[in-house]
């Protein structure tokens, strides 16, 4: 899970880390309200989960309250890179004298959390790491953390004055201490400003939690965003699906990530175009496919559409009669509106053809011929 | 012969209590695995289709000299099951769970990597988590693997995915090419083996004759592959990537199959592939026809070798690389070591789906 900047700077100032006074708002009322409390000049900041905010106009600075609503309303209007803003942080402004960028990611090369350090701050990190690969430092952190004394040996270089190595160094301690405790893959800091009154700052705030360890943190799910998730993507992950939301017109309904993955790419591979990716899982009973067609044909409802709908299942543990109740339910319940073609291999794929038979549906299988004829059917529906 | 499991391989089942340990503990001793015992804390005494149960991995392997374990308890236990097993002194053990916090996973395989460095022998080896395990046709199976899809032979498979397994290994059964061990690495971004490890192994059995790596999106484990190839493998590979048309940021599904950066991509791996001289397939059906293609030259370049005697593999490599970059836009995308390979390998596709049936 990504977090957005004000709920990153939450968990940062949880953690101790020097963040700036702010809050979040929904409209520029609330941007000018939050304006005034702070008192001076503010930043509006669009919170969408993409970088190159600042160059797409979703930073601005504002003097007044006045201007904080105003502002405000300019950034809520944007869309930055397809997505629509719907929130702005309003924060205290800093006078700024220096840039820096902290960062610690999971190395999944090394299998070590490893501290990366810049001097160039405020930059798109990666286009510094392909440009000026020499200008980014990288430490390995030890499973058991960083200590203080390598914290400042790894900052003096760049920061130079005690003063400021010191306050850098507590916040890569404290940004170490959040990112193990809060089960991070990413938690960064860019740019970690310097002042000109000579404090060291979090300006802004990114942070990828680990899916995985969700269970012990109950927090997480009030830091999920309901409107950035499509209603198919939300009912996937309600019901336990993996489903990725694409652009074409040809949904596709598989069991395993690699598999459905592979489909996906076959779709393309001769021409057409997949909806989705979606996983219904190692062992896929009845119910979960008929919540697949119902998370794809929901999505596609809402969007253009698709044109094919394409079960592709290799039935290993999963049961290809299970996947068969589950298609004929489903199609009990709501009838399709878009061609059905159906893939069907392994465990018990006999007595699953019998039940599709039942209800005048065929299978094929072959993951090639299954692809080639939902891209065929998929045409014959545009034309 | 086969890697890491054969007929000396004593299992226990951790989790054996559960409806997965329980369920596929049917489906491993129906295949021929022997089975010796299981673990549930709490459950010990009792027994699961015939198979004693014990409290702990220790009184199990003690009482039964298991050698391997085969893990599959939920997932915020899955981590401390790996560690209980690495100091009852297992030496294979194969974390199936999927789900596992990277926090536990990271934790479990250094612990794991520790212990096997001291070992000096290569033992404990963590796989997984987030796998189906591994099969050696006809001899033994640990994990989820559906041991009717595959057939003895001399092709190595290694992947980190599931069911994109036994759609490859179904279609090399099909087309007459069996399989010395079919190995599920998982789909996680911290796993206990890696491609490299595979391939070192499969390099190392006399039976494995061709190698078939399944990758997917995210890390860089298959560009370290590709370069370990190049170095160390003698035996052809060949690769395929899935994921091609993966978006950048968005989790498919595995825990580790994300873009992340710009970097992890499909094009980025399959190019190092290409770029290390090993033939991409395009699509799952061409991996076939590709092995065939390379066991059957495996066998024929003793000829074409004489003119230059034990042809160093960075040498070919290095010209088929040169080959690839001119023959970018080739379909099939061979980056083959016979120089004639990238042209000719669609109709070979085109064969090898026929020869399927």
């Amino acid at each position: 899970m990504n977090l957005h900047e004000y709920q990153a700077k939450e968990l940062f100032a949880r953690f101790g880390l020097p963040v700036l006074p702010g809050q979040v708002a929904a409209s520029p009322e609330e941007a000018r309200d939050i304006a005034a409390s702070i008192g001076g000049t503010v930043v509006v900041k669009a919170q969408v989960q993409v970088g190159g905010r600042g160059k797409a106009g979703g930073i601005q600075l504002a003097r007044t309250p006045d201007e904080a609503f105003h502002k405000a309303r300019q950034v809520l209007a944007l869309t930055i890179k397809g997505l629509p803003v719907r929130r702005v942080l309003v924060t205290q402004a800093a006078d700024i004298a220096r840039e820096l960028y902290l960062a610690i990611v999971l190395d999944r090369g090394r299998k070590l959390p490893l501290v990366m350090l810049s001097a160039e701050g405020g930059m798109d990190i990666e286009e510094v790491a392909r440009t000026r690969p020499e200008r980014i430092v990288r430490r390995p952190v030890p499973l058991d953390g960083i200590r203080p004394f390598q914290a400042r040996s790894l900052l003096k270089p760049l920061l130079g004055d005690g003063r400021l190595v010191a306050q850098a160094a507590e916040v890569l301690l404290k940004l170490w201490r959040l990112y193990h405790d809060s089960d991070c893959t990413l938690a960064e800091i860019n740019p970690l400003a310097v002042t000109a009154d000579g404090r060291v700052l979090a300006l802004d705030a990114k942070v990828i939690l680990d899916d995985n360890a969700e269970f012990r943190h109950r927090e997480w799910t009030t830091w999920r965003d309901p409107e950035e998730e499509t209603p198919g993507a939300r009912m996937a992950r309600e019901r336990g699906l993996s489903y990725v939301k694409l652009d074409g017109d040809i949904g596709c309904v598989v069991n395993g990530a690699g598999l459905a993955m592979a489909t996906m790419d076959l779709i393309k591979h001769y021409g057409g175009e997949p909806a989705n990716f979606l996983d219904v899982g190692g062992s896929s009973s009845p119910e979960k496919v008929t919540t697949a067609i119902q998370i794809i044909t929901g999505d596609a409802a809402q969007g253009q559409g698709i044109r094919a709908l394409l079960f592709n299942i290799f039935g290993g543990i999963t049961r290809c009669d299970d996947v068969a109740n589950g298609i004929v339910q489903a199609l009990e319940r709501a009838p399709l509106q878009v061609p059905l073609v159906i893939r069907l291999t392994g465990t018990n794929e006999e007595a699953a053809r019998k039940i599709l038979a039942a209800h005048g549906l065929t299978a094929t299988t072959r993951m090639d011929e299954g692809v080639r004829t939902a891209i065929a059917k998929a045409q014959e529906v545009t034309a | 012969m086969s890697i890491l499991i054969d007929r000396g391989t004593r299992l226990i089942v951790q989790g054996i209590t559960g409806r997965d340990g329980a369920f596929h503990t049917r489906q491993m001793l129906d295949y021929g695995t022997r089975v010796m015992g299981g673990v549930t804390p709490g459950k010990g005494g009792t027994e699961v289709h015939g198979v004693p149960v014990f409290d702990s991995v220790a009184e199990a392997a003690a009482e039964t000299r298991a050698n391997a374990s085969v893990i599959y308890v939920p997932a915020p236990f899955a981590a401390d099951a790996i560690l209980e097993a690495a100091d009852a002194g297992i030496g294979l053990i194969v974390c199936i769970t999927e789900g596992v916090p990277v926090r536990e996973a990271l934790a479990a395989f250094h612990h794991v990597a520790g212990m096997r460095e001291r070992d000096g022998k290569g033992r404990p080896r963590l796989v997984g988590p987030n796998c189906p395990g591994l099969i050696s046709p006809g001899v033994s199976k640990v994990g989820i693997v559906p041991g009717t899809i595959c057939k003895t032979g001399p092709v190595g498979v290694v992947s980190r995915s599931g069911t994109l397994t036994y759609e490859v290994v179904h279609q090399l059964t099909e087309a007459g090419l069996g399989q010395s061990t079919c190995l599920g690495i998982g789909g996680d971004p911290i796993v206990g083996t890696s491609f490299i490890d595979a391939l070192e192994l499969f390099e190392a059995d006399p039976q494995t004759r061709a190698i078939a790596l399944i990758g997917e999106i995210g890390g860089s484990d298959e560009e370290e592959a590709a370069q370990f190839i190049r170095r160390r493998v003698k035996k052809p590979v060949v690769a395929f990537v899935a994921g091609q048309t993966a978006p950048p940021g968005k989790r498919m599904g595995h825990a580790g199959a994300i873009i992340s950066g710009g970097s992890g991509t499909a094009a980025e791996k399959m190019a190092a592939f290409e770029a290390a001289g090993i033939p991409v397939a395009r699509t799952p059906s061409e991996i076939p026809a590709l092995i065939g293609e390379a066991l059957g030259r495996r066998r024929a370049p003793r000829s074409r070798a004489t003119t230059k005697p034990a042809p160093g593999r960075k040498a070919m490599a290095q010209g088929a690389s040169r080959n690839g970059k001119r023959r970018g836009g080739s379909r099939a995308r061979t980056g083959t070591r016979s120089r004639s390979g990238s042209a000719r390998a669609p109709r070979r596709a085109t064969r090898g789906r026929s020869r399927a049936g």
